[in-house]
């Protein structure tokens, strides 16, 4: 057989039928649904007549609307948010589908809760309505966002027609410096490619640097695929993947684990496998990142500057970073690290898991954000949240000023309820600067844990903390 | 689905590149669980003055008088990036447009659009913001007209006769049920591991 890559395996796989033209019917093993996006689904599946072809196939988890404030009920902030839980719930559970609900120490982000519990496997296809649904490639699964139709679709058969994607190679060389994270990584290849660099391809990370990384550093990277409007991200999965999941709740046992890591021990993409773009880059090029724009391309380190416009040979438009620019507030020419923050964010699909506190309460400790600066801390699982607390994270982070919250996706996009208030500037560990993502007129700056936690004590972009000894 | 086979219309020129979802829809302007209920939220962060208020921006293209009646939105490169919400495209067809010229899509808008009729016409709408006049799409031909010049465009087979045709992509699955069922009985003896039933949590 010719040499393949890892996305090929995994296609050929779950293809029923070639529908021609570019376009396959394919097999979904997996189907994970939100209260944004996935109650409308259920809801319409259920108008229509028809039913969920196979609920074990199928989890819900509530994580968009929800409120995070300690004792939190149904009732949300957010304007007319409560029906977006109640309705979910009552059609998960008419449904009969697996529910992550208020109160279950299951309940989490979508794509924390899904490796979390080993729904998520090597070789499965998973598709969500939510397009950070390529995190989950980092476990070696083909997982895709998608919208509800497509949802409602793979629920009523447990497949879906898919444009087949092309295949594209990121390969990254030698080892990220010790005060650079997956998060600077995702966010130096975004501003290298730009927003639309992986349109339409399935971008495999490898490489000595993608190797070195963790589970949950490797969910940061595919993360941020989506930023690059990748069909998806995935990474070939190795011991570090199945030692993360055995004995996970929903992972195979017994007999099966041996069945399923022979299976997955094939899954790497062939030597002279073909992809349709390759590109390759140094890890230690990489180094402490920060968004100074309003697209997630519009990166740099934070030793640089604001680069002016038109002046960077890169995907962006005079046009578009004279708008980013005067959106932000920001000098052409300006030094990022200086420019004063009112807030600091930490948590999202992107940097709300355990690693990601522990590298957030790293720098906090013995430390208190400066005066002025309001400073959130949203886990994001229950399970997360759990875990930080019985190691201690939640007093330091307490300790620090920062507020410590139940787990969602909270304040990673405003909608109507929480924000941190017009032209606010937040330093985020979160995916998206765009215009009005967290709050009319709230003015985003995208970085790892650590950074957002340096920021948030010093009053001001900084990477200085990180290697500051107490 | 409504089909569509034709169009002619005069265009919205938006010629931003990077448009995203949060920007066609803002979060906060999604307050239902429905696919209704969203054109007046559509573009809600540049159409309007104040946010949340619903006094028209005059210098957004959108509240042209002259373009109240366009069908086709011209926009630039990665047209559609950012949250899969198909809040985006459900407001986008509520408001009228029944076709989108972009340099570019993000896959998910792209397959959002598809399913709810709206025509994504890949090519630089530079070369049509610059006519004053209508604009004709023939997807059969697959070719846009204005200004006395045409282009052809790609789509794929699966896409265009969902539009052609208006088809509901479910019940055109559904038809192949007997080869899923066929497939998944033979997935199951060879990937057991990958299912589920009677997995203890």
């Amino acid at each position: 057989m010719a040499a393949r890559t890892i996305f090929e395996k995994i296609w050929d796989a779950h293809l029923i039928r070639d529908l021609e033209g570019g376009t396959g019917l394919v097999l979904v093993d997996r189907i994970m649904l939100h209260e944004r996006t996935g109650g409308i689904a259920l809801k319409s599946l259920a108008e229509s007549g028809r039913g969920v072809a196979d609920p074990a196939r199928v989890f819900v988890t509530m994580d968009h609307i929800v409120d995070t404030l300690p004792g939190r009920t149904d009732d949300t902030l957010m304007p007319s948010g409560k029906q977006f839980i109640t309705e979910t719930r009552e059609a998960a559970k008419a449904a009969e589908l697996t529910l992550f609900d208020l109160g279950d120490p299951r309940q989490g982000i979508v794509h924390v809760v899904s490796p979390e519990n080993a729904i998520v496997l090597p070789g499965l296809t998973l598709v969500c309505p939510d397009s950070h649904t390529s995190s989950q490639g980092a476990l070696g699964a083909l997982a895709w966002g998608i919208g509800s139709s497509e949802a409602e679709h793979a629920l009523a058969t447990s497949t879906l027609r898919v444009r087949r994607p092309r295949t594209m190679r990121l390969w990254v060389d030698g080892v990220l410096a010790p005060d650079v994270s997956a998060k600077d990584l995702a966010l130096h290849i975004v501003a290298l490619i730009g927003s639309a660099g992986g349109q339409g391809f399935v971008v495999e990370f490898d490489g000595p640097a993608i190797r070195d990384l963790d589970v949950e550093a490797r969910l940061t990277l595919c993360n941020m695929a989506a930023e690059l409007s990748a069909f998806t991200a995935i990474i070939s999965p190795d011991d570090i993947v199945f030692d993360y999941l055995r004995g996970r709740p929903y992972a195979p046992r017994g007999t099966a684990w041996d069945d399923a890591v022979a299976c997955w021990r094939t899954l790497a993409s062939d030597p002279g496998a073909r992809f349709d773009a390759e590109l390759a880059m140094d890890a230690g090029e990489v180094a402490p990142m920060v968004t100074w724009g309003t697209s997630p391309q519009q990166s740099a380190p934070i030793a640089g500057h604001v680069p002016a416009p038109g002046v960077v040979a890169d995907t962006d438009t005079p046009e578009a970073k004279r708008r980013a620019l005067s959106y932000m507030a920001l000098e052409e020419g300006a030094s990022l690290s200086g420019i004063p923050i009112d807030a600091a964010f930490i948590g999202s699909c992107t940097n709300g898991r355990l690693s990601d506190l522990r590298a957030a309460a790293a720098v906090l400790d013995g430390r208190h954000v400066a005066p002025g600066v309001r400073a959130i801390c949203v886990p994001g699982s229950s399970r997360v949240k759990s875990a930080a607390e019985a190691e201690g994270l939640d007093a330091v982070f307490r300790a620090a000023g920062f507020e410590w919250r139940e787990a969602g996706c909270s304040m990673c996009f405003f909608a109507g309820g929480e924000s941190f208030g017009p032209k606010a500037r937040v330093i985020s560990s979160t995916n998206r600067n765009f215009e009005s993502r967290q709050g009319p007129e709230t003015r985003t700056h995208l970085a790892s844990p650590a950074v957002v936690a340096a920021s948030a004590v010093a009053g001001f972009i900084t990477a200085h903390l990180l290697s500051e000894p107490l | 689905m409504p089909p569509l086979v034709r169009l002619t219309s005069l265009a919205v020129p938006l010629l931003r590149d990077n448009v995203d979802t949060d920007a066609i829809i803002p979060s906060r302007e999604m307050k239902s669980v429905a696919k209704t209920g969203l054109a007046d939220g559509l573009f809600a962060g540049w159409r309007y003055t104040s946010i949340g208020g619903r006094d028209p921006d005059p210098a957004f293209v959108l509240n042209d008088p002259a373009l109240a009646d366009a069908r086709i939105l011209i926009g630039g490169r990665n047209f559609g990036c950012g949250s899969s919400r198909e809040h985006a495209v459900w407001a986008l067809a509520e408001y009228g447009f029944r076709a989108i010229v972009a340099a570019s899509f993000n896959p998910i808008f792209r397959a959002n659009c598809v399913r709810n009729g709206i025509l994504p016409v890949e090519m630089d709408g530079r070369l049509l913001a610059a006519f004053i006049g209508p604009i004709a799409i023939d997807l059969p031909d697959q070719t846009v007209s204005g200004g006395g010049l045409t282009w052809t465009f790609a789509i794929e087979d699966e896409a265009k006769t969902m539009l052609l045709e208006g088809l509901d992509p479910i019940a055109l699955t559904l038809k192949s049920s007997a080869d899923i069922a066929r497939f998944i009985a033979d997935d199951r003896k060879a990937r057991g591991w990958a299912y589920l039933d009677g997995a203890a949590a």
